[in-house]
């Protein structure tokens, strides 16, 4: 079998999920964000914001399922029954949190769907981290396919990373309000983004400590030599980022603390890429065992090359379209 | 307690696949309206076209809102509820839905946004134009998608190995033999949908003496679209038909409660299938007439369901009666859409009240429609989910039934939800009319690129 192929299809879903967690991150991290404001006036600012973005930001999700199931089915087809019910938790609070957008304008009191978009953000957050944590710690396979229980996820590790990844969502939501709002919630989320910040980096700290001790081979891929020389960089480097993260904000800043938000996130990311590949599955099924039929993954490629520049293209477009803060008391439609 | 697992994750799928289906088959057809408004617009510059496409892109929202989410949730099922199937069928499949996302979905759903919430920022032709690539996207996406089905139900292109299959000719699997008759029935069934809803709304308007223009151009256009395309539905679902005789004969028989090959197939206005004993009962038929419609002779003979073993034939009665459904609200829509057109010739379309509160009362028929058909075409092919190489019990997770029927009640109730609230604001739109467009205007109107505060610090 072609080595290579599997390895750009890590690749390419690597960079789709990568840039789901961002795009989907900072409108979720709206939601988490919700009941922090003053009132609906203000919520209209706030949604304003992300409504023109947050469906192409969410179709990343479509395109990491999809491209897991072109790419890499026996894989695809592990993880998706293991973590049946934070998957479907995920996907049926999306459902509350995406309608919310459009049901808010044209319902009597936006009350009721402010908080379905609390409620939809938050827990598709928390089913999010915690399916990442499952992912860390591993799954339960047999004969290539899922052979744990139904609740095997629910370990205080897998919350740990739920919680996680709602801090982390909250920083990429608080540093965009920097950003893209102007008045009261630019002044909030400026404080808000400390504070998530500082939540970040413990969560940061909690996970990176608990990984090595709860995975020999986490700890053996970062600690043995010569790895350690290669690596000692990663966390110094975030290090310097959060911190960097921080002095923006302190100045007064507006887009480079979202973009610091950004490259921390890729920080962790990388680092989480680092203490799992080659698996995909850990701790059995590498990308090579699970990888798809060649011919799938070229004809895939292929169109992926045609399309994806244009799909950039386009979304590029639209964010150069709605740039620029969004005023207060602005509403959407 | 005992649940059956196959048994319930076919109801929890058919229950979201059912519900997910309803949104694409009104926005793939109200896309394609709300982009002609929108060309109608640009040429005439007439406030009543940019008025009425306004109205109809804030539904458009709402439906489309939903729709996209209850089709998320189907992209992850696949594997949460089939990864048996996932794994045997995912070189094949997987590429068509990665096709669908790359090529649809980014489309859709960012031109949406300039679509939503463009129309103070950008320019005139760059509004309808993402009008116009929204509803390119929503076909682009029932292609792939239907190629995806299609070949479940005639596989094609390809070759079984250990179980898995791999591909062999990309060409013969997204051009399967059933594809190219379900992608246009499909597509037609959408416009049909959306064009009884928009037809329902004018004439609602019409007969209440409210927004009367908007009413009429709704109905014109709606009357229109129908005298032509359900008659075409006609020709389309009979050579789907034929079609699907030809490769899935069991299936055929199953929608005609054909029991007996040995003899001329009757056409059952009514019957009720016995699947027990293999025959039906209350027959009300027309003799010979499914052989007519099937071969073009009186004698003809096609299949009939025993001439395969029990295990093998699909659930009759759900077959049987989804077809009759499809077909009465066919022949209704035909009928109806040729009357109007001919009241519109005879230049009394907007005087017959009765006419009007028939058709004020059929925005739901293109649903049930659709859905009755998509049962069809899916009881149709049990008991496979590949149609003769993969049996649908052998295509779960192992998943225990307990969980799925859990997550089948949370997913009856949120969609209960969201559904109830959705029909509930639409109509609440619809009731409010085109004027409410006017209201809702920022001042200043239409001003190309406005003039964003701040422009230079957007995001790269």
């Amino acid at each position: 079998m072609e080595w290579y192929l599997p390895l750009i299809w890590a690749g390419v879903i690597g960079t789709a999920v990568a840039m789901y967690v961002v795009m989907d991150g900072f409108d979720l991290g709206i939601g988490i964000l919700f009941p922090f404001a003053k009132d609906e006036t203000e919520r209209d600012q706030m949604m304003r914001s992300i409504a023109p973005f947050w469906d192409g930001n969410e179709t990343w999700l479509v395109l990491g399922g999809a491209g897991l199931f072109v790419a890499f089915p026996r894989a695809y087809a592990v993880i998706m029954p293991a973590f049946y019910v934070p998957v479907i938790v995920m996907l049926v609070a999306l459902v509350f949190r995406g309608v919310a957008f459009e049901f808010r304008i044209v319902s009597h009191s936006k009350k009721g769907w402010s908080l379905a978009f609390v409620i939809g953000s938050t827990l598709a957050t928390f089913a999010q981290g915690v399916i990442l944590g499952g992912l860390i710690q591993g799954i339960k396979v047999e004969n290539g396919a899922y052979a744990g229980g139904p609740y095997d996820w629910a370990t205080p590790f897998g919350l740990l990373c739920g919680l996680s990844l709602i801090a982390g969502y909250g920083l990429l939501g608080a540093t965009w309000l920097v950003m893209k709002t102007e008045g009261a919630i630019a002044v909030r989320a400026r404080k808000q983004s400390k504070a998530f910040l500082i939540a970040v980096l413990a969560f940061m700290a909690l996970v990176s400590l608990s990984t090595p001790l709860l995975q020999e081979r986490i700890a053996e891929r970062w600690f043995s030599l010569p790895n350690f020389y290669y690596l000692w960089p990663v966390p110094v480097i975030t290090a310097l980022t959060a911190f960097a993260c921080w002095r923006s904000l302190e100045k007064g800043r507006d887009a480079l603390p979202f973009l610091a938000a950004i490259a921390l996130f890729m920080l962790g990311y990388l680092g989480l890429v680092i203490s799992s590949f080659p698996y995909l599955v850990p701790p059995t099924l590498t990308i090579w065992d699970t990888a798809g039929a060649p011919s799938s993954q070229i004809f895939m490629l292929v169109g992926t090359l045609v399309l994806l520049p244009f799909v950039l293209g386009y979304i590029v477009l639209v964010y150069w379209l709605f740039r620029g803060k969004v005023r207060e008391g602005e509403s959407y439609h | 307690m005992d649940f059956d697992p196959v048994l319930l994750a076919r109801l929890q799928f058919a229950f979201t696949i059912i519900f997910h289906i309803i949104f694409p088959s009104f926005t793939i057809g109200l896309s394609a309206y709300i982009a002609t408004l929108g060309v109608l617009w640009l040429r005439s510059g007439e406030e009543r076209h940019q008025l009425l496409m306004r109205f109809w892109v804030k539904i458009f929202a709402v439906s489309f809102a939903m729709g996209v989410v209850s089709g998320i949730v189907l992209s992850y099922q696949f594997g949460t509820n089939w990864s048996r199937f996932s794994v045997a069928t995912g070189n094949i499949l997987g590429p068509l839905l990665g096709y669908e996302v790359l090529a649809a979905f980014f489309l859709e759903a960012t031109f949406l946004g300039i679509l939503l919430f463009g129309f103070s920022r950008v320019p005139r032709w760059l509004y309808v134009l993402s009008a116009i690539v929204v509803a390119i996207g929503t076909m682009i996406s029932a292609f792939w998608i239907l190629a995806a089905n299609s070949w479940m139900q005639t596989p094609a292109g390809h070759e079984w190995r250990d179980g898995v299959a791999y591909p062999v000719d990309w060409l013969r699997i997204v051009f399967n033999p059933s594809f190219p008759y379900r992608f246009a029935h499909m597509l037609n069934a959408a416009y049909l949908t959306a064009g009884f809803v928009v037809i329902a709304v004018g004439a609602r308007y019409v007969l209440g003496g409210k927004h009367m223009a908007e009413g009429r151009t709704m109905l014109r256009m709606g009357i229109g679209l129908a005298a032509i395309l359900a008659p075409l539905q006609l020709v389309i679902g009979d050579q789907h038909g034929l079609n699907t005789l030809k490769h899935q004969p069991i299936k055929v028989a199953a929608m005609e409660a054909h029991w007996d090959g040995s003899k001329p197939a009757a056409f059952h206005i009514f019957a009720w299938p016995d699947e027990k004993n293999g025959t039906n009962h209350f027959e009300l038929s027309i003799p010979k007439g499914a052989s007519l419609i099937l071969t073009h002779h009186l004698n003809g003979l096609v299949p009939g369901l025993l001439s395969v073993p029990e295990a093998d034939r699909p659930p009759v009665k759900v077959v049987f009666f989804a077809f009759r459904i499809m077909l009465a609200i066919g022949f209704f829509m035909i009928g109806s859409a040729l009357l109007g057109a001919f009241l519109w010739w005879r230049g009394t379309l907007f005087e017959h009240d009765w006419y009007l509160r028939v058709m004020a009362h059929t925005w739901w028929m293109g649903f049930v429609a659709v859905i009755a058909g998509w049962v069809v075409t899916e009881s149709g092919r049990q008991p496979w989910i590949v149609y003769g190489v993969m049996r649908t019990a052998d295509a779960t997770s192992p998943v225990p039934g307990a969980t799925i029927a859990g997550t089948l009640a949370l997913f009856i109730v949120a969609y209960g939800i969201v559904f109830s609230f959705g029909i509930y604001y639409i109509n609440r739109l619809i009731a409010r009319g085109p004027d409410a467009v006017k209201a809702n205007d920022e001042p200043g109107g239409i001003s190309p690129i406005a003039s964003t505060k701040n422009a230079g610090q957007g995001i790269v």
